[in-house]
């Protein structure tokens, strides 16, 4: 394989794994950005991995061409909705975050399966018909491009596009808009906040929504992209992960973009690193580990200094100093 | 109502209130939750090999619990416990495989590199905390994964490209004949007695020396404890290391005892994750770890019998203990909740 193969092979199955990381961590930006630490996101992204097969499983005939887009609705609603317990028990009833964010984890896998072994009464589903998996395409014209257009146009994803555009609003949305502003107050300093009037919990009921919305989608988008059916080993770490670029991007939705895409190179070179010259003679572990390490020493202020939003973790009392 | 009295009916609540959550899941699902239920009775209590596996599965439970609580009541939150037990699990099976020695020192040998590998794993991260400042859950998360990954590369290798370690030697084994006659031929071995000794030496360290009594002002309040002169990051980085030993000895019962060896795994094992579920309820002391094992490793074993004997997915029992932690965890609107009916009681 010569060099520019290996990146026409690397770069779009990069972009496939980063895909599903790119909403979840997303997801993360807007819930850590309000104050509230969400660890659920993996229980999250298992319960939308489930409502996508689920979906795309039982309705392909009603749906058709339709139905990877209506699966991921069911998904970023069924998320959304799931992660109102972590909202309720870490805002309303002040539970420290973190156990909550665990115990969601434990619930969402629990139900997941529970329900899968009750509809289909075998421990996972059957893999979803290939034509109605999210499928690659190529864009007209664009294509045609030298080099680019078989680096990025040849074998898109539509959602690989749609999470873009989701990475991008969100910068839009927390940076320009007033609602983004309210929000950061609140992730940084809620009782200033509450002094101007904003409404702390409902800033943090609306951004835990969203992160659990998206990380419903990215679960979703995982399933039918990736596994192509769900059991209790779909997403394995998928969610932990996008935390991990949450993180290594800062808090920041671009930031987040970037490290998802990293990972989703390391991820690519650890599953197929194997039929890469170079990289196969590089024990696969390093890769796995890669972007768990890069992240601690991101942490450890080694690779530019991360910090999470002063009021991150801490559950807002009024009146209380 | 005194304090007391509600902190220890917190969880009571919370338990009450996950076993009927978890009855109207199974009516809604369309199960028999009487047949459900017992079916969950007679998978823990109903014979003595039930019995014997269910003291097994507690076994584990118990150091997660106390590696968890240990580094709660220093203001640490140990969600690295997984990790740190993967790397014991594996230490336990090398040293178990790999030397024959008299098992007086084998044995021995193979749960101090379990509870070394564990205490090693946790101290990075009590050392990133006390030096960079970096919070130790996200630090542990990544940790773990990179413990999994780590221990499965070793696994290969040790095996020649296969998925699991050589059987540890009888001079290391846990195993016991004799409680496996008691009780029917159970995988019941003798890890219990060391989980037992361990919350010994929890309550010991806390209660009984000078280093407790710092590790838990550093956790009530740590400015307090700087300006008394104690060292906050040298605290910080202990009382990881302890936690990380019990959870790296919680990784040798399934290594020397339950399994006898260490194999390639695809996830987490779980048990560190419920782990934290047994320290909340067990309100992060000893003797609270012991009942909170006591339930949910019971809770667990039972669930086994479920599909069988009831038809109902074990996973059941998964929801109903996320549920309990929910509640627990909540446990501030079960306070205000009592502190008012306590109140309309003294108006009367």
């Amino acid at each position: 394989m010569g060099f520019l193969e290996m990146l026409y092979f690397i770069i779009p199955s990069a972009i496939l794994y980063a895909t599903p990381l790119i909403f979840t961590a997303i997801g993360g930006v807007f819930s850590e950005r309000s104050g509230v630490v969400n660890i659920g996101l993996e229980g999250l992204m298992i319960v939308g991995a489930f409502v996508g097969i689920y979906v795309n499983l039982e309705y392909a005939s009603t749906f058709g061409s339709a139905t990877i887009w209506m699966a991921m609705l069911a998904a970023f609603i069924i998320g959304g909705i799931f992660s109102l317990l972590h909202a309720v028990a870490s805002i309303s009833f002040r539970a420290d975050q973190t156990v909550s964010g665990v115990a969601i984890n434990l619930l969402g896998l629990a139900v997941s399966v529970f329900l899968v072994k009750m509809i289909y009464d075998k421990g996972q589903t059957d893999m979803i018909d290939q034509t109605y998996a999210i499928n690659r395409f190529a864009i007209p014209y664009l294509e045609d491009i030298p080099f680019l257009g078989p680096l990025l146009f040849q074998n898109v994803y539509s959602t690989s596009i749609l999470a873009f555009a989701v990475a991008f609003g969100a910068w839009f949305i927390i940076y320009k808009t007033p609602f983004g502003l309210r929000l950061r107050a609140v992730g940084e300093h809620p009782m200033a906040a509450d002094t101007m009037g904003v409404n702390v919990n409902r800033m943090r009921y609306i951004a835990v929504v969203i992160s659990g919305a998206l990380g419903g989608l990215g679960g979703a988008v995982y399933a039918q992209s990736i596994a192509g059916n769900f059991s209790h080993a779909t997403i394995a770490g998928q969610g932990f992960m996008a935390i991990a670029a949450m993180i290594f991007g800062k808090w920041h939705p671009i930031g987040a973009l970037g490290a998802a895409l990293f990972f989703g190179v390391a991820q690519t070179l650890s599953v197929a690193g194997s039929t890469i010259p170079y990289v196969q003679d590089i024990p696969a572990v390093y890769l796995q580990i890669l972007p768990y390490v890069l992240t601690i020493l991101a942490l450890a202020g080694f690779i530019g200094k991360a910090n999470a939003p002063k009021a991150s973790g801490q559950p807002y009392i009024k009146g209380k100093r | 109502m005194s304090n007391r009295v509600i902190n220890i009916l917190v969880p009571i609540i919370s338990i009450i209130i996950g076993l009927i959550v978890g009855a109207i899941v199974m009516v809604v699902s369309g199960y028999d939750p009487v047949q459900g239920y017992s079916a969950l009775w007679t998978g823990i209590f109903g014979d003595s090999y039930s019995i014997g596996n269910t003291i097994r599965q507690i076994t584990p439970y118990i150091l997660a619990g106390l590696a968890v609580a240990f580094a709660f009541r220093t203001g640490l939150f140990n969600i690295g416990v997984e990790g740190q037990l993967i790397l014991g699990w594996l230490a336990a099976a090398w040293v178990g495989s790999a030397f024959d020695l008299p098992k007086i020192i084998h044995l021995p040998l193979a749960l101090l590199a379990a509870a070394a590998a564990g205490a090693f794993w946790a101290f990075i991260a009590g050392f990133l905390k006390a030096k960079f400042k970096v919070h130790e859950v996200i630090a542990t998360i990544m940790l773990n994964y990179t413990a999994l990954y780590i221990a499965n590369a070793v696994i290969k290798n040790l095996s020649d490209g296969g998925f699991k370690t050589e059987r540890v030697h009888e001079s290391a084994s846990l195993r016991s004949p004799f409680l496996r006659e008691l009780t029917d031929n159970s995988s019941l071995h003798y890890g219990i007695i060391v989980a037992l000794l361990m919350v010994i030496v929890m309550w010991f360290i806390l209660e009984k020396t000078t280093r407790g009594y710092e590790l838990k002002a550093v956790g009530f309040n740590k400015h307090a404890a700087d300006y008394a002169g104690m060292s906050v990051n040298k605290n910080i980085i202990l009382a990881m290391t302890i936690s990380g030993m019990f959870a790296g000895l919680g990784g040798a019962m399934e290594a020397l005892g339950t399994f006898g060896n260490a194999s390639i795994k695809p996830g987490f094992t779980g048990i560190g994750f419920d782990g934290i579920a047994v320290a909340l309820l067990g309100a992060n002391t000893p003797l609270g770890v012991v009942f909170g094992a006591s339930l949910f490793g019971s809770l667990k074993y039972g669930a086994l019998n479920m599909p069988n004997a009831a038809g109902i997915p074990e996973e059941i029992v998964s929801i109903i203990i996320a549920l309990i932690i929910f509640f627990v965890a909540s446990g501030y609107i079960i306070r205000v909740a009592l502190q008012k009916l306590s109140k309309k009681k003294e108006g009367q």
